[in-house]
């Protein structure tokens, strides 16, 4: 099965090398508002600094890109299926993506951090959330990180959006949000997030589950396109365009180290 | 057994089964099940299939008792009961069963902030779970679908049983639960049977407000062991399994009942 | 009357959200609708041609056919839309794109809205089956001998006296049919596909006026039941016309 899909690939590659430039790439972003990100605007329209990225990125490699949105809990099938060329959806690099795709080199990286209820008492403990109830969207990096450091103790709640989570943080019916930091900042400056909740900070960071920095997610036998996404990062990051795009959206360097 | 074994015997039912067989041996073979044991020793496999047949069991329940007062009130009700009953039943028909669920789950939950004593109150305990709703919104859902298939089966009773009833001096309630409900359920029953079904099909959208039914556990293990194809396949056959049980108690039903309807 | 109409969806009246150009979401809530209801539309089309295919081929056809197309039924009438969704959304594309890579042709992605539209039509098609064939059962036997006596050919039997029949049988089926086919289009959220639930919710989600938006799409929705429901019913009495009326019991 693995022989003839990757041989089926390598006939794809050489047949269709001439053609890829024609067909525009779909990204796919998760079909959810995720500000400052990505989310989509009353036209319809997808805007955040991750698309803003992404129409850098391709502009300066001269590719034709388009947003498609796609359910997050099926974009990596959606890629490997090839419904989408891309992946663009603040998705960090770890070890077990990795067996399945291929990701561009990082293009940003965030730490886990914890909301709690305003007037809540929890620490960002072990201890301080025994018996809480967290809730995390699904099959991201800080379930992960959930489910490693506080999955024997607390109740682990999974939701197929980040906005749903932040909903249901507002709502009262989780005690503890935990997610990637810049979103849940954002989350933090909304009328929703400033009433009700208060942030424990970022917390450890743990590269096993956590990974080694946000990248594009691509098909393992798309390396052309990779060679090319990488090659627009770099040069994005040395003209300043990286820059000028994150002062729109953050006061803060969100590369990393 | 042989009565089962003998339509099998002709030639083109031998090929689709051989096919339906090297199918299942190539699913069995070649796909990845190895994760299987895991989720079952886990119990969540398990835990998912209960949380499944017992919400379709309650809901089926108490819809059923709703949508009998439903469809009696609108085949049968003052003006004041069956427009209201009506209204329920066609908003209920008119609208897809998904957002109606996210507007209790979702549109409810973003009232709460606005009302701190809601959190105080002695239901918080219910209304910070995800069931509740999961339950509230299929039964209403299951009600107002059946409240219209009751409606017309209490149409349908023969007016000549109800007349003669009177005449022996039956009583309105003994009328009611003697004469017409009974035959008006017996009516219903194979539509019932088909609607259970269709019930048993709209569960798995409960997932979508985090309640972790059999559909939940699959799109867990899809996401934990990146497979596509093999949790997918192990729902699709979970969910005929239970369709099956489903058709053969209906079936067992309708056999059980002395009466023919006319 | 026009006025405070407009006032009222003016960016700050209580249903700015809902005007039509941005900032309102109210162009994007019809954009959902309308891809709702091209789905619709080509499901329940396409479901109709399976279903008529289907009916003649449980009643009519040999032996082989019957029994595919039973298992068909059955085994679509038994899993849940959204996870034949699902299947038919990933195994579907990924076989026919590695035939299409196997051949040597470029990998083919269809528009989302093309394989939902199939993926409905084909569960449509399973119910559709179901309702024609309980239609064409429906219609007296003797009045198929007796045109048959009269030599007619199959096709004109099917003209004038089967098809016809059938219709005014089928009719609450298919009407039933075409409810569903506009309320299984939400299902498509759970793919992603920007139909009207998945934008009210984005709409939602973004505004956080989670009420406002899930009560509008509600509104949206009952719309086109009420006014599909009078559609299949002016069907109906055209295609009963002439026939005794029906009426069931009742005090």
């Amino acid at each position: 099965m693995k022989l003839t899909l990757l041989a089926l690939a390598a006939v794809a590659a050489l047949g269709t090398a001439g053609m890829a430039q024609a067909a525009p790439i779909k990204v796919g972003v998760a079909a959810e508002p995720y500000p400052p990100f990505s989310s989509p605007d009353a036209s319809g329209k997808w805007s955040g600094w991750e698309i803003d990225l992404m129409n850098a990125i391709c502009a300066d490699q001269k590719l034709d890109c388009v947003v498609t949105p796609v359910a997050w809990d099926g974009i990596i099938p959606a890629l490997t299926s090839g419904q989408i060329d891309m992946i663009m959806s603040s998705m960090s690099i770890t070890a077990e993506r990795e067996k399945v795709i291929d990701f561009s080199d990082k293009y940003y990286v965030t730490p886990a951090a914890l909301v709690v209820a305003k007037d809540s008492s929890i620490a960002a403990t072990v201890d301080g959330l025994k018996g809480k109830v967290i809730g995390v969207q699904v099959s991201t990096t800080n379930e992960a990180y959930a489910k490693k450091f506080y999955g024997k103790t607390s109740t682990i709640k999974e939701y197929q959006t980040q906005d749903e989570v932040n909903q249901d943080m507002a709502a009262g019916r989780i005690d503890a949000d935990l997610a990637d930091q810049f979103t849940l900042e954002a989350f933090l400056d909304s009328a929703d997030g400033k009433a009700c909740c208060k942030s424990l900070g970022a917390l450890p960071y743990d590269n096993e589950t956590l990974g080694t920095g946000i990248g594009a997610g691509l098909r393992k036998s798309d390396t052309e396109l990779k060679a090319k996404i990488n090659k627009g990062i770099a040069d994005i990051r040395a003209n300043g365009t990286y820059d000028a795009i994150t002062k729109k959206y953050f006061n803060f360097n969100i590369y990393g180290g | 057994m042989i009565a089962l074994i003998r339509p099998m015997l002709k030639p083109h039912r031998m090929i689709m089964l051989a096919i339906g067989v090297a199918l299942v041996l190539y699913c069995a073979l070649s796909l990845r099940w190895d994760w299987v044991p895991h989720y079952w020793n886990d119990g969540l496999i398990q835990r998912g299939i209960w949380t499944t047949v017992w919400i379709l069991a309650v809901t089926w329940g108490v819809g059923l008792v709703m949508a009998v007062g439903l469809g009696f009130a609108q085949a049968a009700g003052p003006w004041w009961l069956s427009y209201p009953a009506f209204g329920f039943c066609s908003v209920i028909r008119g609208t897809p069963l998904l957002l109606q669920l996210w507007m209790l789950y979702y549109g409810l939950g973003s009232l709460f902030p606005h009302y701190p004593w809601i959190r105080q109150s002695a239901a918080w305990t219910y209304l910070r779970e995800a069931w509740p709703y999961a339950v509230v919104s299929l039964t209403i859902s299951f009600a107002g679908y059946e409240g219209e298939v009751l409606r017309g089966a209490f149409l349908g009773v023969p007016k000549g049983q109800l007349e003669s009833a009177r005449a022996f001096g039956m009583s309105r309630w003994t009328l009611f639960h003697r004469i017409w409900l009974p035959q008006a359920l017996y009516r219903a029953l194979p539509t019932l049977g088909g609607e259970t079904v269709l019930q048993l099909k709209a569960t798995p959208l409960i997932a979508t407000i985090t309640v972790v039914d059999i559909y939940q556990v699959s799109s867990r293990v899809r996401q934990d062991t990146y497979l596509t194809y093999e949790p997918l396949l192990m729902l699709a056959v979970t969910y005929m399994a239970i369709t099956g049980l489903i058709v053969l108690a209906f079936r067992w039903a309708e056999r059980r009942i002395p009466s023919k309807v006319a | 009357m026009l006025d405070s109409l407009s006032a009222l969806f003016a960016p700050d009246g209580p249903l700015g959200l809902l005007a039509l150009s941005p900032p309102g979401w109210g162009g994007n809530l019809l954009l959902g609708l309308w891809h709702s209801m091209q789905i619709a539309v080509g499901a329940y089309a396409l479901g109709l041609s399976i279903g008529i295919v289907g009916a003649y081929g449980k009643l009519y056809g040999n032996e082989v056919v019957r029994d595919i197309f039973s298992l068909y039924t059955t085994v679509v009438r038994a899993v849940p839309e959204l996870i034949l969704i699902l299947i038919l959304y990933y195994a579907g594309t990924d076989m026919i794109n590695q035939v299409l890579l196997g051949a040597g042709f470029d990998r083919w992605a269809p528009s989302r809205l093309l394989i939902g539209t199939v993926v409905l039509g084909v569960v449509m098609g399973a119910y559709m089956t179901e309702v024609l064939r309980g239609a064409i059962l429906a219609v007296p036997q003797g009045q198929i001998e007796a045109a048959r006596a009269y030599g007619m050919s199959p096709l004109l039997l099917a003209r004038r006296i089967t098809f016809p029949q059938m219709m005014m049988n089928a009719i609450g089926g298919m009407a039933n049919l075409w409810l569903n086919a506009t309320k299984d289009t939400a299902l498509l959220a759970v793919i992603g596909l920007n139909e009207l639930t998945l934008t009210t919710k984005q709409a939602a989600g973004t505004t956080k006026a989670f009420m406002l938006f899930f009560i509008a799409a509600m509104v949206i929705y009952m719309i086109v039941s009420v006014v599909s429901g009078r559609v299949f019913a002016a069907i109906e009495r055209w295609a009963r016309k002439g026939q005794p009326k029906l009426g069931g019991g009742g005090v």
